[in-house]
């Protein structure tokens, strides 16, 4: 039994968190909160320079090829650092469709701009409210042009390359690849402006199909970055409970610190409950998906769910443990509640998530 | 990572497995091995005899010294035997306090002629023990026990009631902890025996639970004399000594209580909710969902353990995680499947209740999980404090002499 990271991946844990405490200040995120910029381009380089939105990309396609487990550990400390950067778009959408669908020209045309980080990659599904299925999606490329609009795509106002989940001319969807220069877009004010969001609209667009695997390879690249998502919803979770514990230690109330309540102290240990349960279930999906395994579906869609339960709680208990200061702007409480939103909402929302795992239960069941 | 055995894990594995094979059966199917409601006299034997055999086999004391029969083999390996012999039906409910509690008490406390007296034969299973703490006043606040012990000569004498004793009417020989001196704050006027459960003035009355199980006891102690030989730790360092054995509790392995998630599901393709199979209902799928989350959390929790005990870690306080999230659950899981069968839920007769009442079972007895051996909020405070690292409590005893500690009329 070895279910834990190695020594070498709990280094690259220990020099990230470095990094990003110092890099990736509350006043960095600030700065596109509050709309000065779109996202962190300083930071972004740093990022890209260090080989981390290469991480789970193979040496031969330009990544440092340190496999998915690298990746989980840096998606974790993104999330802990509420970083205003597309990691999750450029590493976890964008490369991954491009790794796991398309050809070995398309994979030699992208991934490379996409691991040194001078380009940034971007995945248009949602085409407004609802829960990514094939019946929910319009968007449409006949004779290798593409039409159709797409909101909320996470990253698309600041994005050089999309991957686009479109029907085909006999209405299949599937993923398709494109360059994004001249397509019109527009930013979109959201709950969490530390992320950029946009709407995309295509009107001819040429781009290419990545595969032919249809709504499967959809899929696909939606359950591997579960994973992903839940190792960032898991870092900020934790970063939470840090707070949480920081200020009940330091607090006074009724001549004593508020973390001696029994009503805090409690709150608390059911934030860590979570938390550690979301991070046991991320855990196996890292293996899930350093192995490639088969129940990497199911493995994925309990993250997922553990995790968004997670972070949710932690960050709303969060600003509940530090009373009327946490509600306010300039106490960073608020900055994991908008996060923890933005992530749950991405690539599917719990009730989507939660009906997958019961097929997928129901599926193995029946095996 | 990955799950793979060292090599001395996996043969251990194949060597535990093979015993297991040869000397017990496997869990047949969808039947639950339910909790056993009480030991009888027939129960025990079968205790005995598989307790013997597992000692004859080395199994009886992985991680115990060799002079007393076990192997020092490091707590992995502990772990490994329990989940291969989770597989199997295998008698239990007689030695888990004695060889899990009261015994690594007596190791770090006791005289070298007192474990050569005790350790093999309850090693071997000939003779059974128990643990004597919680009391009527002194439950969740064990420190808070009132049971007297007061010098005579060479003796101790002791008055007073334990309560919620497992075992006690089946024990040859008991760990207590008493009150010597109620002068003192509470924590420091407490000192530790083991005695002789057939000792004159012991009187024992099994507990009727409501699950309709007399697993408990109470114990009531007349002018029981104990020699001072049998005290383990000195007077007044009785806190400390129960400490140990707090700590001593068997590691949280397997012991999967169901119904479970699987059953859940199972019972849900049974039943239906307008007209259709109640798995496609959902609200029930959503239920199903958080329940096989918190499941799968809670196994992958264990093997984040086992790896740190692989390597040689100890695990710490951080382990109240899984009673605590399993108690609820069960008791969660045991409603919710009852509410899915409708009225039909109410019934427990063998042959009309639904998979083979455990759903019934489990509504019974989990209130009990979730308060034997720590409850959930003491779980909780113990996350809070030695995981979290958060203040204590203000205690209203605190510096007190415990017989100046104001007292309810419970």
């Amino acid at each position: 039994m070895n279910f834990d990271f190695s020594d070498d991946l709990k280094q690259l844990r220990d020099q990230s968190r470095r990094f990003l405490t110092e890099r990736c200040t509350p006043a960095v995120v600030r700065r596109s909160l509050d709309g000065e910029e779109a996202y962190a381009a300083g930071l972004w380089r740093e990022i890209a320079d260090m080989g981390w939105i290469g991480a789970a990309i193979p040496e031969e396609f330009g990544g440092a090829g340190l496999g998915y487990e690298g990746l989980c550990v840096l998606a974790e400390e993104m999330g802990r650092a509420v970083a205003p950067v597309p990691f999750a778009s450029s590493a976890y959408l964008a490369a991954e469709a491009i790794l796991t669908a398309g050809s070995d020209a398309q994979r030699r045309e992208y991934l490379p701009k996409l691991a040194d980080g001078s380009a940034i990659g971007c995945f248009a599904l949602s085409e407004g409210n609802g829960n990514p299925e094939p019946g929910t999606i319009h968007a449409r490329v006949v004779g290798g042009r593409l039409s159709g609009v797409k909101w909320p795509v996470a990253d698309g106002g600041i994005a050089d390359i999309a991957v686009v989940v479109a029907c085909d001319e006999h209405r299949q969807p599937g993923l398709f690849v494109a360059d994004l220069a001249g397509v019109r877009r527009r930013d979109l004010r959201t709950l969490d402006p530390t992320r950029n969001q946009a709407r995309l609209d295509f009107d001819g667009l040429p781009v290419q199909a990545l595969g032919s695997g249809g709504w499967g390879s959809v899929q696909r690249v939606l359950d591997r970055a579960a994973i992903l998502f839940a190792f960032e919803q898991v870092g900020g979770a934790d970063a939470c409970l840090q707070m949480a514990r920081e200020y009940a230690q330091e607090r006074f109330a009724f001549g004593r610190p508020i973390g001696s309540f029994q009503a805090i102290k409690h709150k608390l240990a059911d934030m860590y409950v979570a938390l550690e349960l979301a991070r046991s279930n991320a855990y196996y999906g890292a293996w899930a998906l350093g192995a490639d395994a088969t129940d990497l579906p199911l493995a994925a869609a309990t993250a997922r769910v553990s995790a968004t339960e997670a972070f949710h709680l932690a960050s709303k208990e969060n600003i509940q443990t530090h009373g009327g200061i946490g509600f306010t702007w300039a106490v960073d409480c608020h900055l994991f509640y908008r996060r923890s939103k933005q992530l749950g909402l991405a690539i599917g929302s719990a009730p989507f998530w939660k009906d997958r795992l019961v097929d997928l239960l129901e599926t193995r069941n029946a095996a | 990572m990955d799950f793979n055995d060292t090599s001395e894990e996996a043969v251990f594995r194949a060597e535990a497995r093979a015993f297991l094979a040869a000397n017990a059966e496997l869990k047949a199917g969808a039947r639950p091995v339910l909790r056993q409601s009480g030991v009888d006299a027939e129960a025990v034997k079968r205790c005995r005899a598989w307790q013997a055999k597992k000692d004859d086999a080395g199994f009886a004391g992985l991680t115990w010294p060799k002079r007393f029969g076990g192997r020092e083999a490091s707590p992995i390996l502990q772990v490994i035997y329990n989940q291969e012999e989770d597989d199997f039906v295998v008698p239990r409910g007689l030695y888990e306090i004695g060889l899990g509690m009261c015994i690594p008490t007596m190791m770090t406390y006791a005289t070298p002629e007192q474990l050569d007296r005790y350790v093999r034969p309850a090693l071997r299973g000939e003779e059974v023990w128990c643990q004597l703490f919680s009391e009527p006043a002194g439950g969740s606040d064990l420190a808070a026990l009132r049971t007297r012990a007061e010098r005579d000569g060479d003796d101790w004498v002791i008055n007073g009631q334990k309560i919620w004793t497992s075992g006690a009417h089946l024990s040859d020989f008991g760990i207590i902890v008493v009150r010597t001196d109620p002068n003192v704050p509470k924590h420091e006027g407490l000192t530790f025996f083991f005695l002789d459960m057939k000792s004159p003035g012991i009187e024992i009355r099994p507990i009727h639970q409501m699950s309709g199980a007399r697993h408990f006891n109470e114990v009531f102690f007349t002018d029981v004399r104990v020699p001072d030989s049998q005290r383990l730790g000195a007077v007044g360092q009785g806190w400390k000594v129960s400490l140990t054995t707090l700590m001593n509790e068997r590691l949280a392995v397997g012991d999967v209580q169901r119904p479970e998630v699987d059953d859940l599901v199972e019972l849900s393709r049974k039943v239906r909710i307008n007209g259709k199979p109640a798995i496609r209902n959902g609200a029930v799928r959503e239920k199903i969902a958080e329940w096989h989350a918190r499941s799968q959390g809670l196994k992958f929790t264990r093997f984040r353990t086992m790896t740190a005990l692989s390597k040689g870690e100890t695990p710490g306080p951080e382990n109240s995680i899984h009673k605590l999230v399993n108690a609820s659950k069960l008791q969660d899981i045991a409603s919710y499947g009852l509410d899915l069968m409708g009225a039909g839920g109410l019934v427990v007769d063998d042959d009309l209740a639904e998979a083979y009442a455990m759903f019934q079972a489990a509504l019974l007895s989990s209130p009990s999980s979730r308060i034997a051996g720590g409850s959930d909020e003491i779980l909780r405070n113990i996350i809070a404090e030695r995981v979290l690292g958060l203040p204590s409590d203000i205690r209203a005893d605190k510096g007190k002499p415990f017989n100046q500690v104001p007292t309810g009329r419970r």
